[in-house]
């Protein structure tokens, strides 16, 4: 066994983590990374009325959203919600979004993101869509990049934290999911001490190329370790997927020192074209299970929330060749696939090498039974047997890595608080920068595709101390723009960014800005209650539901008042923007409401829930500053004591005439 | 008639007949907040939008001003322009065929006054949707303001700069009132010279 570092105790690492901070605390700062300010000022602008080169996708980790900048400036252009209620747009609080928010354990209107995924075809990035997983209630997300919007999420049952996830093949045939916490399986009631025994890791593949089809294709059962990040492999890989995983200690509680112990953790390397066959083969089961499909139809514009009551299963054991656990010093974090997809690359967060795979010598080392053991049945390759090389003494708490594609790794470090370059093939390290400060993930633009396009590299720091204008206990969290064009890697920008972004994509702005849908088409709606003109609006009662039909459009409502609404209904404003142009939202609010507002866009209808509690008459109008006569836009709603005998109407803006009765119910399609 | 005359007055019918499919004129609108413009391109039988939606933009624009929406469906001389290309064409064809210089100029002169009276029926268009407006509904009311667009060549509408000029269609038209003005030409000029070729 080849030798390994050092830190016997993370108390070891963590006095050296401070050590480190302190230096950077103490150092006198160099106000431009040590590039001529006036160099890098010019390398980020872009003048008014130009374009960035790149979209970027930053997650929002703890907001559960994504971020969208544009590159080279770090510009934000847009939040996209993602698995959080959004008060913005309605996101979430519309009756149309909420069921985007539901899961097995009802509304959950929060989440974490880490990893946004760019569709790939042939292995490079093809702008069609981004998936993003959620951390905490295990769920993978798709938005389609013609209209930045979330259009579906699958649930991921089995799982305890989906952090290993949604990398995806080279041809978008899978996402994948892999917990972080293992839990039992399924999840019961059991002793916590009871950890080695019932706790179970999932593994699971999700089919990803068909929009509205996000579906678990197999979903692997593996011991009880947690399952970290993982990459595709690519190429000469393709078929392959390599996740790192920690806490092979298999520790319960206090993993900070318990998961610590081990020198090596495991790679796992997952073969689903293997599993596929085993899968053909029935080794898979339908297990039963509970976990929900959420979908937008694109016509209606209606999410709908579906149970799923089955997961095709199998134990890791009952498909040999399926999976091979690799050796990798100390507790990895990331594991790269580097663009040819010969190496992949490990960041043992407490290791003082960096230990590259060679994908050729590990199916050297299967086809030569080169075995150190067997977990639960599944192999274990000698270390030696599947190395490629070691890049020595890199920096401390290496994490992740990202690819060029002229034969060199950019690989951060989290505790010295760096990006290290080096070469792949001689292991040496060629530059190395400072970041500002604790760098987690980096991005460059197709860094983890076949064809990199590395003009620019993004690190994402945790920290951000004397960089900004401070901002009482909470700091703004921050990207650093590097050009890694030449030998030397060049600091070129700062900028804040929202939520604390964990990993990001960034893609040729040119392969998706074109793409972009201007409006929905009025006369292609299928929305249940849509009103295409305003001769189409009404007003109805159903009990004690009162649905509005209306519609916005520069600068008016119809209808503007609304009569005959008692306390004790629940009123449904269905509100479709006639508008058929670009860039012209309408928003509605009404006074009192106790969910939120609507942000409708151009022939969308959305609708809002509103159970007024009191006698009076509540104002409501457009939020999104439409038309110079946007103030204007505006109406009332008249709420009687119950059982009063005013009459339900509503009046058009365009004169006092009474409105015709809404059909009860959904408009039918003809 | 040349024979020459009689080929250009050919090949003008079968440009005029582009008439049916090309664009005749096009309006360009384009303010602050429309970079990327509006446009209205009139056609032998209707009004249509550059882009899918404009049309129906420009007329939810035009109730701020008060003007009447554009309906195709409305405007009577959309029904009978077809047909009035269509005679146009066919006797075009017919003064080729016979070749007379005399029912040339005949041609020559009725096609000059269907162009004009077009013109005029055009601008008078443009006129009556420049002034009919509705003050009652009418949002934003400038006194002496009107909005006629202009017959051709740019101007300042509001926030709007109006451009209005020959579509494809309007411009092989152009073309093909050059040629018969050529064949006009060549058969008066050569009738002189060789006179037995002048039936």
């Amino acid at each position: 066994m080849a030798t390994f570092p050092k830190f016997r105790t993370l108390a070891g690492a963590g006095v050296i983590a401070s050590a480190a901070l302190l230096a950077f605390a103490c150092a006198k700062r160099p106000s431009s990374g040590g590039l001529i300010s006036a160099d890098a000022a010019k390398a980020v602008y872009v003048a008014p009325g130009q374009y960035d080169e790149f979209y970027a996708f930053m997650s929002g980790g703890f907001n559960g959203q994504i971020g969208v900048y544009g590159l080279p400036s770090g510009r934000r252009l847009k939040t996209i919600p993602v698995f959080s209620q959004y008060p913005e747009n309605g996101y979430g609080y519309s009756e149309e979004t909420k069921p985007m928010l539901n899961t097995s354990y009802g509304f959950v209107p929060w989440d974490d993101t880490h990893h946004p995924a760019l569709s790939q075809t042939n292995g490079e990035d093809d702008g069609r869509w981004l998936f993003i997983n959620a951390n905490n209630t295990p769920r993978i997300a798709r938005i389609d990049l013609t209209r930045f919007e979330t259009e579906e999420i699958l649930e991921i049952p089995n799982a305890g934290g989906n952090h290993g996830s949604p990398y995806i093949t080279q041809n978008s045939e899978y996402v994948m999911s892999a917990t972080r916490f293992s839990v039992p399986v399924p999840n019961s009631d059991v002793p916590i001490s009871d950890f080695k025994k019932r706790f179970k890791g999932q593994i699971s593949f999700i089919r990803a190329d068909q929009p509205g089809k996000m579906a678990i294709a197999f979903q692997m059962i593996v011991p009880g370790f947690n399952y970290d990040l993982a990459r595709a492999g690519k190429g000469p890989s393709n078929g392959w997927v390599f996740f790192s995983m920690y806490n092979t200690e298999q520790a319960n509680s206090l993993l900070e020192v318990n998961a610590s112990q081990n020198d090596k953790d495991f790679v796992a390397a997952v073969n689903w074209k293997a599993i596929e066959g085993c899968a053909k083969a029935g080794k898979t089961k339908n297990v039963a299970a509970s976990y929900v499909h959420n979908f937008t139809d694109e016509f209606t514009r209606v999410a709908k929330s579906e149970t799923v009551t089955s997961v095709p299963q199998f134990e890791a054991k009952d498909c040999p060749g399926a999976i091979y656990f690799l050796p990798t010093p100390k507790s990895p974090h990331g594991a790269d696939v580097d663009p040819t997809g010969e190496y992949i690359v490990a960041g043992g967060k407490l290791a003082s090498v960096i230990p590259v795979h060679s994908f050729s010598k590990m199916i050297k080392a299967i086809e030569a039974k080169a075995f150190e053991g067997n977990i639960d049945g599944i192999p274990v390759l000698k270390y030696d047997a599947t190395l490629a090389g070691e890049v020595k003494n890199p920096g401390l708490g290496p994490l992740h890595t990202e690819f060029d594609g002229k034969g060199y790794a950019y690989t951060s470090f989290f505790i010295s608080s760096e990006v290290v370059k080096w070469k792949l093939g001689t292991w040496e390290v060629v530059d190395r920068v400072p970041t500002y400060y604790s760098v987690g993930h980096l991005m460059i633009p197709g860094g983890g595709t076949m064809k990199p396009n590395a003009k620019y590299m993004v690190a994402m720091d945790k920290i951000t101390k004397d960089r900004y204008l401070p901002t009482g206990p909470e700091l703004t969290q921050s990207a650093q723009l590097y050009d890694i064009s030449g030998d030397k890697m060049k600091l070129l920008l700062d900028f804040p960014t929202e939520g604390e972004p964990h990993y990001a994509q960034a893609i040729e702005a040119k392969k998706i800005k074109d793409k972009q849908i201007k409006f929905f088409k009025l006369a292609d709606s299928k929305a249940p209650h849509v009103s295409r003109s305003e001769k189409e609006t009404g007003i109805s009662r159903e009990g004690k539901k009162v649905h509005v039909r209306m519609t916005a459009i520069r600068s008016h409502f119809s209808p503007d008042n609304i009569e005959g609404v008692q306390v004790g209904d629940t009123v449904l404003f269905h509100v479709t923007n006639l508008e058929q142009d670009w860039d012209v939202p309408h928003g509605f609010a009404v006074m009192g409401a106790t969910n939120g507002e609507l942000l409708i866009m151009p022939g969308e209808t959305r609708t809002l829930q509103w159970t007024p509690k009191k006698p009076g008459v509540y104002p409501m109008y457009c939020t999104d500053f439409c038309s110079a006569l946007h103030q204007e836009m505006q109406g009332y709603v008249r709420v009687s004591p119950a059982g009063s005998s005013v009459a339900l109407s509503g009046v058009t803006s365009r004169g006092p005439q009474s409105l015709p009765k809404a059909e009860a119910g959904p408009k039918q399609q003809q | 008639m040349p024979k020459s005359a009689r080929i250009l007055v050919a090949v003008a019918a079968l440009l005029m007949c582009a008439g049916f499919v090309l664009p005749l004129w096009r309006v360009d609108l384009v303010a602050p907040q429309y970079p990327e413009g509006l446009g209205m391109l009139i056609r032998v039988n209707t009004v249509v939008g550059v882009k899918e939606q404009d049309l129906n933009s420009i007329n939810n624009l035009n109730h701020y001003i008060g003007m009447k929406r554009i309906e195709p469906d409305a405007i009577p001389e959309l029904k009978y322009m077809p047909a009035i290309l269509g005679v146009l064409v066919v006797s075009a064809l017919g003064v080729a065929a016979l070749g007379k210089r005399g029912v040339l100029s005949a041609w020559t002169a009725a096609f000059g006054a269907v162009l004009a009276a077009g013109l005029y029926d055009y601008w008078k268009w443009g006129y009556e949707y420049g002034h009919d407006l509705d003050v009652e509904t009418a949002i934003i009311k400038i006194p002496d303001m009107t909005y006629q667009p202009p017959l051709i060549g740019s101007k300042q509408l509001l926030n709007f700069t109006a451009t209005s000029w020959p579509a494809s269609g309007g411009w092989l038209l152009v073309i093909a009132t050059a040629l018969v003005a050529v064949a006009v030409w060549q058969s008066y000029r050569r009738a002189p010279i060789s006179p037995d070729r002048v039936a």
